[in-house]
């Protein structure tokens, strides 16, 4: 039995559902040695900026029981650079559209990058960060408040004719109600969800391990929030979701579009494991058919 | 960076908190000395990233301390467990330099990696000098190896209870050499580029997740803008350092 896993996102339609998460696969470079990038479903690149950022200081990574902490950042060389130099190596090893991933720290700057990377061919989406939790005056606080969000929702929608997601963060008490807020300030998808905000302390220094104090937490720890969120969000909108959030394998992939997400993005696996993309893409109709599903869109919202 | 199974075949404790790991069946492919491994251990979910000591096709040298739970759980797997490891990480020390008497500098566990560096020295032509400085006489390790190299090596404590009483930088004036490797803690590396103006490549260490470029974890902002200490690093030159 063959088994289609081709989706779509808003017209864009990619081969299979499964995307490297923003900030754990930089712009590919690293992986593109270890197996070839057109396996993929697309990219989400990591966080870019309107300027160029350096992020916070070190240590910046703390382990986790499942998971990790990172506070980075956004580090990132800004949109400028970008385009100029990240695109032009992307365009010549992998061949599909892109997700590209956008942060800001005021309405002003997320309107500039975005402005800025719709004029970029190979772009398919722009993912809009309102969730980062490592940056101060700025990134989660938009996510964090229905109007906040509206607010970046319409002001990235007015300056770009590219399919808008916003990326939603779990910090907060009513995930729904923030992208219903999106939804009708004229988004066309939700991605969630971003990193789960907390800390671990040093018992010798009585410290917090990391100078930024605070850290996102990430890995399969917070999978089962991440499917919880999902399913919520699927059923406040009539939007297509990314979902995310600790898929480690395939069978999480599967687990999460069951909670309502069309698209799976796959983070923290890529660090500990460089192949973790390719071996869930391998495995993903391998699993679909031991469930008797013959094409993958039949199980996206199905839980519900 | 290549991804290999290899098997333990021997770890045992040589100093303080300091264990020597070797294993076999299956080249880790280390290209140049300074380069490092990033091991999976089951139950932890970030790797551990430890710096070669030293290699062969056949055989791949380790030497770690036990700091933390990750490390104190290496020093209990047996002969013969199997581990998956990231190797060949990192850019390494640069051995193509005009330095004839290179002064290859380690602080504590930052020592391991010198010692493939002093093997590809001497094989060179050069005539390395190691400088090594510990906290106390039951902390020295590799000292002997070194000096069955043929190599003149010179003993810190700073305690006073082996070698020289002191720091590194007690013992450097006396020593002659054109050129600096070093390996060990940052305020080590400083004082060394404070106290002479010699040519010095440095290898930092810094918390990481992923150990090949992609997390942004364990960037440092130098004179050359910001830089990966996994994948542009670890070896780094003094010129291109700003020191915080």
């Amino acid at each position: 039995m063959a088994v289609n896993t081709k989706v779509t996102l808003s017209g864009v339609q990619l081969d299979n559902p499964i995307i490297p998460a923003s900030g754990t696969f930089g712009f590919g470079r690293e992986f593109a040695g270890l197996y070839d990038l057109n396996i993929l479903g697309s990219i989400s690149f990591k966080g870019t900026t309107a300027q160029p950022r350096f992020g916070n200081q070190t240590p910046r990574i703390a382990e986790c029981p499942a998971g990790m902490l990172n506070s980075v950042g956004l580090q990132n060389p800004g949109v400028d650079a970008v385009i100029a130099e990240e695109l032009p190596w992307l365009a010549e090893h992998f061949s599909k559209p892109l997700v590209a991933n956008i942060s800001g720290f005021s309405v002003e700057e997320y309107r500039e990058a975005c402005a800025k990377l719709d004029k970029a061919e190979q772009v398919g989406i722009l993912e809009v960060n309102i969730s980062c939790p490592n940056v101060h005056g700025g990134g989660m606080s938009f996510g964090t408040d229905p109007s906040a969000a509206a607010e970046v929702t319409a002001a990235v929608k007015e300056v770009t004719t590219k399919p808008v997601y916003i990326k939603l963060s779990p910090n907060v008490t009513n995930i729904a109600e923030i992208a219903k807020a999106c939804e009708n300030a004229g988004a066309d998808g939700i991605s969630l969800i971003n990193t789960l905000l907390g800390m671990r302390i040093d018992l010798r220094s009585r410290k917090p391990i990391l100078a930024n104090k605070k850290g996102g937490y990430s890995g399969p720890g917070i999978f089962p929030v991440a499917v919880r969120m999902v399913y919520e969000v699927y059923e406040a909108v009539n939007l297509p979701i990314i979902g995310m959030g600790g898929v480690t394998t395939a069978r999480d992939a599967i687990e999460i579009m069951l909670a309502g997400a069309t698209a799976v993005q796959v983070g923290a696996a890529n660090l500990n494991n460089p192949f973790a993309c390719r071996d869930i893409i391998n495995d993903l109709p391998v699993e679909l058919e031991k469930l008797g599903v013959s094409d993958i869109n039949e199980i996206i919202g199905g839980a519900h | 960076m290549k991804q290999i199974l290899l098997t333990v075949d021997k770890n045992e404790r040589i100093a303080r908190d300091i264990w020597r790991m070797e294993l076999v069946d299956g080249d880790a492919g280390i290209e140049r000395p300074g380069q490092f491994v990033n091991i999976a251990l089951p139950d932890f979910y970030l790797r551990r990233p430890i710096s070669v000591c030293d290699y062969t096709p056949e055989r791949l040298t380790l030497i770690y301390k036990a700091v933390g739970q990750g490390t104190e759980y290496m020093t209990s797997l047996p002969v013969g467990t199997e581990l998956d490891l990231l190797s060949c990480l990192g850019n390494g020390f640069d051995v193509s330099v005009p330095w004839k008497k290179p002064l290859l500098v380690g602080g504590g566990v930052g020592a391991p990696p010198l010692y493939k560096l002093a093997k590809e020295l001497i094989a060179a032509g050069k005539q390395p000098h190691v400088l090594l400085g510990f906290a106390s006489a039951e902390d020295v390790f590799l000292a002997d190896e070194f000096a069955a190299l043929g190599v003149p090596v010179t003993v810190t404590t700073a305690d006073g209870t082996a070698g020289i009483k002191g720091f590194v930088t007690t013992a450097m004036p006396d020593i002659d050499f054109d050129g600096i490797f070093a390996c060990g803690p940052i305020p080590m590396l400083r004082a060394l580029c404070e106290a002479t103006d010699k040519p010095a490549q440095l290898s930092f260490e810094e918390r990481m997740a992923c150990g090949f470029g992609a997390c942004m974890g364990c960037s440092r902002m130098t004179k050359n803008g910001a830089k990966r200490i996994c994948k542009d690093g670890p070896v780094m030159d003094r010129e291109e350092i700003i020191w915080q």
